[in-house]
């Protein structure tokens, strides 16, 4: 195997081992003992069964979910940062049609409420795709700011149309059993596992077997070339990509809702939606890594409760050495696309 | 003669590559010398090296005689060089006018910038709109650009790699004589070229490179373009391209039929297509002559299929084959390998193509089979494209063009920064698409290599089509592209 196959191997182990040797040093220097914060971590994430079953896996659900669709985005070129708004409107339209179906067998119902999440996610996307195609708005921003406007839509419903039938606490009835994707008896792991793997495999198998997923790649890497040489409409693989990865993030917010809160509230989701642009790109848009990335990152925000309440080490600086991984695979590959031209430089 | 840049036993290795194997350069004062080469024979490196831009394995450069740091450029600017490099170098959202006072190191005051641009404009006879955006600029604009921005920095020194490679003939007769008028001002400028009638028509001295190695440097007075040609080669070679006898009228159907077509602009420079009327016939080898942005690209991009009409009428055989003049941003994606770059090319009715699923061993077996019929020097069909030579890009173009078996075959600028093997290689393919009795149109920036490759000649001036006489002379096409934009 050449140089640079190898460190594209091992990257993004180097990648984690800088992220938490920055976290340990930071700790040493803010007075922290690095090595008690860094066992709580552990045994917070993978320690016990108990551990990985309801704490991490839970947690990987969603990360795995929306990264998928976030590097199915990104392949195409289309800059999706507005997951956690479509997460949010996911999560919306699957309260929403959730807490109406009592009355409805389970196979019917799930499958129901995750397709209401799934085409809320798509039509929450398809603003910024309408946005961009039609009037040339980046995708970049319009997605952006739709984040606000869905966690502003979420407050309204909890408040409003979708309050609890007391009206009192801001927060949605809980969906009833026939809405709620199946348990691990014993655990807080649904199904929602499956959609994930199952996802990721087909995803696989659609960018590296398919002339679409092939002509979307092409979209990404040169859409000029694509036009020309291809063929291919890029506006239209371009729009498909950004919905498609927009009906992604609302599915995950409807396994959250279905799968672990089974209500609808505020803070439904720590960040989902942001961390999963990191998951993606640790997992360099390939979705059978971001099984992967999505569980290391559900073990670092699983853990990072668990220094909380053990070491007194505040979650949040979980989120530094998420940030000292992306910036280290960010800074790899730039060295390596500077190789790679200068060695075409010649 | 007071020498004004001398290269000293200038050595670089590019891994396996040897460019640069020993070679001494000198460049007098006032003086045109031409600097001659095949691909890859190591001119644009040794005038990176001399500019600053490349830090040789061994060797010296001085300038104006002082030995200068090597790898550079700023401390070669100051100096008085100014490089003028294959590939344009402005920033596409900025103006003519920024981009001048960006590379000469002016205080921008908008204003001022746009009168000195403009001033310079006259000076030079590089005549440009210093309030244009460059990304709307043709390739001719942009070249001019580049030299003018060279020039700007006060350069005493012009190092011009292959300036006139994307200029219509006109163009780049006036580069050349911008440049003759620099010598007379006592500016020594280095021309690398291709093209052997301009370092004869214009150069004080030649120096011709191969493999790394000076073969031949001297006075251009004594030498002809087939000498020159020779040393390039290393081998005689035959005067220069005949001229295609006319074979009379061609009995082919009809595949191209254009009747008062318009079409806009495309980009932001140029006059678009105003009326053409033209017929293609299966078997024929069509040449547009024009000078850059009076309507070719226009009307060659209607015709593939890639723009819609604005008005007029147009039929045009399909499936048609586009060969685009950038091959880098167009034709290949550079990052992508062989293989992919086919199956993007070949879209859904491609043999490999099942319902939604690529079979990718069958097609790179074709990849594999298409290396090997059109002599692609590549490590094989999981090569990126961006790893093979200029000539060898273009031939895996050409080849993924005519697996389409296409019934129009448009050419846009193929040979395009091709040396004249490469070129003529180019040339040998339309020919032979046209004996297979597809249609061929092609535009060629080179009037003589379009000559030598059509059948027949059309003239696009000021977006209009005009037809010629079969036996118009060389220079009465030249007037006739000239004809509207003289004025």
């Amino acid at each position: 195997m050449s140089r640079a196959g190898i460190i594209r191997l091992w990257l993004p182990a180097l990648a984690v081992g800088a992220g938490i040797l920055t976290l340990m040093l930071g700790l040493a220097a803010g007075g922290y003992d690095p090595l008690l914060a860094l066992a709580a971590l552990w045994r917070g994430a993978l320690g016990s069964p108990d551990a990985i079953l309801s704490a991490l896996l839970p947690r990987a659900i969603p990360l795995i979910i929306i990264g998928l669709g976030i590097g199915l985005a990104f392949r195409a070129g289309a800059l999706n940062i507005g997951a956690e708004g479509q997460f949010y409107a996911g999560a919306i339209a699957a309260t929403w049609v959730g807490v109406s179906l009592s009355a409805w067998p389970r196979l019917v119902a799930v499958p129901v409420v995750l397709a209401a999440s799934l085409a809320a996610g798509l039509l929450w996307a398809s603003v910024p795709v309408l946005l961009r195609l039609r009037f040339g708005v980046l995708e970049v921003i319009s997605t952006l700011l739709l984040n606000f406007v869905a966690e502003a839509l979420v407050s309204w419903m909890v408040q409003g149309p979708l309050q609890e039938s007391k009206h009192i606490y801001p927060q949605s009835d809980p969906l009833p059993l026939a809405a709620r994707l199946p348990q691990l008896p014993g655990t807080r792991l649904h199904l929602g596992l499956v959609v994930a793997l199952g996802l990721a495999g087909l995803l696989w198998v659609f960018g590296t077997r398919t002339l679409l997923g092939f002509q979307l790649r092409a979209t990404g890497a040169n859409p000029l070339a694509a036009r020309v040489m291809g063929g291919v409409n890029t506006r239209r693989v371009f729009g498909l990509a950004l919905a498609v990865s927009g009906a992604l993030a609302g599915l995950a917010g409807g396994c959250e809702v279905s799968g672990t809160s089974f209500a609808l509230f505020q803070s439904l989701s720590p960040g989902y939606g942001f961390t999963a642009i990191a998951v993606a790109l640790l997992a360099r848009l390939n979705p059978l890594a971001t099984i992967g990335t999505g569980l290391l990152f559900a073990a670092l925000e699983a853990g990072s409760s668990a220094m909380q309440r053990e070491a007194q080490v505040p979650a949040v600086v979980v989120s530094v050495v998420e940030a000292v991984i992306i910036i280290a695979v960010l800074l790899a590959d730039s060295a390596q696309r500077r190789r790679l031209l200068a060695e075409a430089g010649t | 003669m007071l020498p004004v840049l001398e290269l000293r036993g200038i050595r670089k290795r590019f891994g396996q590559v040897e460019a640069l194997a020993g070679v001494d350069f000198t460049l007098n004062q006032g003086e045109i010398h031409a600097l001659l080469g095949e691909n890859g024979a190591g001119k644009s490196t040794l005038m990176k090296v001399a500019f600053g831009l490349v830090e040789p394995d061994a060797g010296g450069v001085a300038i104006g005689g002082t030995a200068i740091r090597l790898g550079d450029p700023a401390a070669a600017r100051r100096l008085g060089v100014g490089m003028v490099h294959q590939h344009f170098t402005s920033i596409p959202a900025f103006t003519v006018a920024e981009n001048v006072a960006l590379t000469a190191g002016w205080r921008l005051r908008p204003r001022q910038a746009l009168e000195r641009v403009r001033r310079l404009g006259k000076d030079t006879g590089l005549l440009i709109d210093p309030t244009l955006l460059v990304s709307d600029l043709s390739a001719g604009l942009k070249q001019r650009l580049e030299v003018l921005k060279a020039l700007a920095a006060d350069a005493r020194i012009l190092l011009l790699d292959e300036p006139t490679s994307v200029l219509s003939p006109p163009d780049a007769e006036a580069l050349l004589r911008g440049v003759q008028e620099f010598r007379a001002r006592g500016v020594a400028t280095v021309l690398i070229t291709h093209k052997l009638r301009e370092a004869v028509a214009i150069a004080d001295r030649v120096t011709v490179l191969r493999r790394g190695r000076v073969v031949h440097t001297g006075p251009v007075r004594d030498e002809t373009a087939e000498r020159l040609a020779g040393y390039m080669l290393g081998e005689p070679m035959s005067g220069e391209p005949p001229r295609r006898p006319s074979a009379g009228p061609s009995t082919g159907e009809v595949r191209v039929r254009a009747e008062g077509l318009a079409v806009e602009r495309l980009g932001g420079s140029g006059t678009g297509l105003r009326s053409a009327s033209l017929s293609v016939r299966s078997g024929e080898v069509v040449g547009v002559a024009a000078v850059e942005g009076n309507g070719q690209r226009e009307l060659l991009r209607a015709i593939a299929g890639l723009t819609r009409p604005a008005s007029g009428r147009l039929e045009a055989a399909r499936p048609s084959g586009f060969i685009p003049e950038d091959r880098s941003t167009e034709a290949l994606i550079g990052e992508f390998t062989l293989t992919e770059n086919l199956v993007l090319s070949q879209g859904s009715s491609a043999p490999w193509i099942r319902g939604p699923w690529v079979d990718w061993e069958r097609a790179e077996r074709r990849t594999a089979d298409l290396i090997e019929s059109f002599a692609v020097r590549a490590s094989g069909p999981g090569a990126p494209a961006a790893s093979l030579s200029g000539g060898n890009q273009q031939r895996m173009v050409i080849a993924a063009t005519l697996e389409r078996r296409p019934a129009v075959l448009v050419a846009e600028n193929p040979t395009r920064g091709l040396d004249f093997r490469a070129a003529g290689e180019v040339m040998d393919r339309l020919r032979a698409a046209a004996t297979d009795g597809v249609a061929v149109v092609v535009h060629l920036s080179d009037l003589d290599e379009l000559l030598a490759v059509a059948d027949r000649i059309v003239v696009l001036a000021d977006g209009v089509l005009l037809d010629v006489p079969p036996d118009a002379s060389r220079d009465e096409i030249g007037r006739r592209m000239l004809g509207a934009t003289a004025g």
